[in-house]
């Protein structure tokens, strides 16, 4: 077959499979919106601005597994999307960001809407290509998705200057159906010399806790995890990106743990001797004060990236590989022992967790007219049966969404972890909801960040994404606000926002549907009527305790034992 | 602590700068690097030399290990490797007088080589360790030198092993 550049790049989508492109057209890439135009085989997404692109992709990669392709132009196409690409490192999200570039022959000119997209991105992807030629086009295009895919996952930009995707330049096409790479060779096999000597910590151990993350989820180990944690009856929990992996409703499930994690599942990380961690990466937001990091623990550390391991806190049995890999190999392992834990000291272990939980640090006052954040996310569960897919914006809102919508399943729960991006929402809902067309699909959000993608509405419009937007809206940048009532003696500098438009209007001329509630009674109602609505995007402002706080929260420069809790949490 | 990493990486155009970026995004230091094709063109081979406490080479070493350009690595200063390493300098000096055969005496002392001369200057070539290169220089006063080019330290293992993709 013999094809131009701007064929190769359709007909390889093509024959990777590709279902959706998101992507906003210009100059640099005229070639290949024309190629795609005509061949009409991937669907592409038309955004409205490129930022949304890539979130968009984005989402969908981390909904349904697949790897995210976005397509740029040149310049100022490439930079809106540089924000989306950092959030996809940082959460080690599997894409593809295909960007126009000026032709090769004025490369460093400074020609017209020529930026040094490769050194711009450098630093944010888990690898770039400048294509040279054409005849290396379909190479780089397989090991891009290759290298995005594999090992630890992440994004990776493919620059293409105009002149390869000439359409009067036509060359032989095949699909390379694999490939292999002397410089690239994730290792996903764990040593079992490690995983033997893990397996002996694991059987000794007396006060062990599972800490698990997002690995668990990239590695589709949700149900390795689960037999293996009910095997050993050990307590578990998840960092903010694994949420669902390990069902919630559990009751081996302590909650999230970290910053704004359960007393119950910092007080068992702090109090543990035997850490197993699992595809998660010793966040600070997790550790805390590192001196006061499990202090009398073996730490176990299972991930598919070496430098991940000991980077922040020194482990005992580092175990590189696949989390579901080195799992069902310890499976093996059980069965072979058969299980020799040691039950009394776990059924000790569990008592004193038991009075951890009983401080009940969730709760809060259900009764108030104003609504309550919590009481939102509370009855969005129960409307939508814990079966949503829920994408979150960044700041009280996503905490509030993590806490209390009880994850079952992974990939459920969408959210901006590592770099924590506002304006990551609505666009990600998009790609979830492109990925499943016919689930339900909700966006949790507050009136600051959906500001920062609000033109999406548009897409959502254009190809019939019926999200539901709860938009949790304080009149503050709650997040910012509340770490200035603790930390600046309450002086709120620029957390306040003046001029906020009228959600129901603005989602109306958009031509969705709009509502407003504001009281606590009104709000499961409002709900069943929004989700009733199957085929519209329904935006629903909920105005919500203004100076609602985040609790329990562990202060920065603290140990995790040390959390503060709600302070009206003993009166509920 | 110092160490001495070599590095065989794919000679792609970008392949430097992810290096050299990964340091100052990560605030590593690098005290030297030199770079250069291998007998094998689509391959570059890289010495680096950098310094930290055993945590932060660790980081450094699988961070490098991670970018894809990166074929292998090997850090020449842990336990059980010995190595060779070389630091070549070209340094001019005024050279005027008595002076003249003052500098020829120490430049054979280093077993340096006078490769260009003028009525009031030489310029020296000198190979050896860092420490050799640095004793030289400090052989000298201030104002007599005139420039001083370095190539960074090149390292390589003792024995049989070798770095190869
Ligand atoms: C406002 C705000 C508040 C936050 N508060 C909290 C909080 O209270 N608690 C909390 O937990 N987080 C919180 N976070 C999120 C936090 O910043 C980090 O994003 C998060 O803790 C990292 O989660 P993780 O350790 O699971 O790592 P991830 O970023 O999900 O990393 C996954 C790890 O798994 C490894 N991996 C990937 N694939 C595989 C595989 N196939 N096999 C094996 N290993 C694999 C990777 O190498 C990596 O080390 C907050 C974020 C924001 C924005
Ligand atoms: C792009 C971006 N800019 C700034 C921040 C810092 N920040 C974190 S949370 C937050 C406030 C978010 O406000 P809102 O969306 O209203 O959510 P709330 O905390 O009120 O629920 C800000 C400004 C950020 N995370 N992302
Ligand atoms: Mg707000």
């Amino acid at each position: 077959m013999e094809l131009s550049g701007s064929e190769i790049i359709a007909q390889f989508l093509k024959d990777e499979g590709v279902e959706y492109l998101f992507g906003y057209p210009g100059g640099a890439v005229l070639h290949i919106y024309d190629a795609l135009f005509q061949a009409d085989e991937v669907k592409h997404i038309l955004v409205r601005h490129e930022q949304a692109a890539v979130h968009a992709a984005d989402g969908y990669a981390r909904s349904s597994g697949k790897t995210g392709v976005a397509l740029v132009t040149s310049g100022p196409g490439m930079t809106n999307a540089v924000t989306g690409i950092a959030t996809a490192y940082l959460d080690s999200i599997p894409l593809v960001v295909l960007t126009g570039q000026v032709p090769t022959a004025v490369i460093g000119s400074d020609a017209f809407q020529e930026v040094d997209s490769v050194g711009i991105s450098r630093p944010c992807v888990k690898h770039n290509f400048l294509v040279k030629d054409v005849k290396d086009l379909a190479e780089t295009l397989k090991k891009a998705f290759y290298v995005a895919s594999t090992g630890r996952p992440g994004p990776v930009v493919v620059d293409i200057p105009k002149d390869i995707t000439d359409p009067n330049i036509k060359i032989p096409y095949t699909y390379q159906a694999s490939i292999s790479m002397r410089s690239y060779n994730p290792v996903i096999k764990g040593h079992q010399y490690q995983i033997k000597k893990a397996m002996e910590l694991i059987l000794r151990a007396r006060h062990p806790v599972f800490y698990t993350g997002g690995g668990v989820v990239l590695s589709n180990a949700s149900q390795s995890l689960r037999t293996l944690v009910q095997r050993l009856g050990f307590p578990i929990t998840s960092t903010l990106m694994g949420l669902g992996a390990y069902p919630a409703s559990d009751d081996q499930w302590l909650g999230m743990l970290g910053m704004h994690g359960t007393y119950e599942a910092n007080m068992a990380m702090h109090e543990t001797d035997v850490l197993i961690a699992v595809g998660a990466r010793f966040d600070d937001r997790i550790t805390g004060h590192l001196e006061h990091f499990c202090p009398n623990a073996k730490i176990i550390h299972i991930d598919i990236d070496p430098s991940s391991i000991s980077k922040n806190v020194k482990v005992d049995v580092p175990i590189v590989g696949d989390v579901d890999d080195v799992l069902t190999s310890m499976l093996k392992l059980l069965k072979e022992d058969q299980d020799n834990t040691d039950k009394e000291a776990i059924k000790d272990w569990w008592k004193k967790i038991k009075q951890w939980r009983k401080k009940n640090c969730l709760k809060y006052n259900k009764k108030t007219k104003v609504i309550k954040p919590q009481y939102v996310i509370e009855k969005l569960h129960e409307v939508t049966k814990g079966e949503a897919y829920i994408s979150s914006d960044v700041g009280q809102h996503q905490m509030f969404a993590a806490q209390y919508y009880k994850f079952d399943k992974p990939r459920q729960w969408i959210n901006s972890g590592g770099l924590g991006t506002m304006g990551f929402g609505l666009p990600a809902a998009m790609g979830v909801q492109l990925a499943h067309l016919d689930k339900t699909v909700a966006c949790v959000t507050g009136e600051g960040s959906i500001q920062m993608n609000i033109q999406e509405l548009a897409t959502c419009l254009q190809y019939q994404l019926p999200i539901k937007i709860i938009n949790l809206n304080n009149r503050y940048l709650g997040m910012v606000r509340q770490w200035q009532e603790f930390f600046y003696e309450g002086r709120y500098a620029m957390s306040y926002m003046d001029s906020i438009p009228d959600f129901v209007k603005l989602a109306e001329s958009y031509g969705h549907v709009g509502m407003q509630v504001d009281q606590t009674s009104d709000v499961e109602d409002a709900l069943k009527e929004a989700f009733a609505m199957k085929d519209k995007l329904v935006f629903i402002d909920f105005i919500t305790n203004r100076e609602e706080n985040v609790y329990p929260m562990i202060a920065a420069g603290k140990g995790q034992h040390e959390m503060e809790l709600a302070p009206d949490s003993e009166l509920v | 602590m110092r160490h001495i990493i070599s590095i065989l990486l794919e000679n792609e155009s970008g392949a430097l700068s992810r290096v050299a970026g990964l340091f100052s995004a990560r605030a590593y230091n690098i005290e030297s690097l030199t770079v250069a094709p291998t007998e094998d063109p689509t391959l570059s081979r890289m010495t680096l030399v950098t310094r930290g406490s055993d945590e932060i080479i660790e980081q450094i070493t699988k961070q490098l290990n991670k970018l894809v350009d990166v074929v292998k690595l090997n850090d020449l200063n842990v336990h059980g490797v010995h190595h060779i390493e070389r630091e070549m300098m070209l340094i001019k000096v005024k050279a005027t007088g008595s002076k003249r055969d003052e500098i020829m005496r120490l430049t054979t002392i280093f077993r340096g080589n006078v490769i260009d001369v003028t009525p009031n200057s030489y310029t020296i070539e000198l190979t050896g360790t860092s420490d050799k290169l640095d004793a030289f220089v400090g052989a000298f006063e201030c104002d007599t030198i005139l420039e001083t080019v370095r190539s960074g330290v090149m390292g390589i293992a003792r024995g049989n092993s070798a770095l190869h993709a």
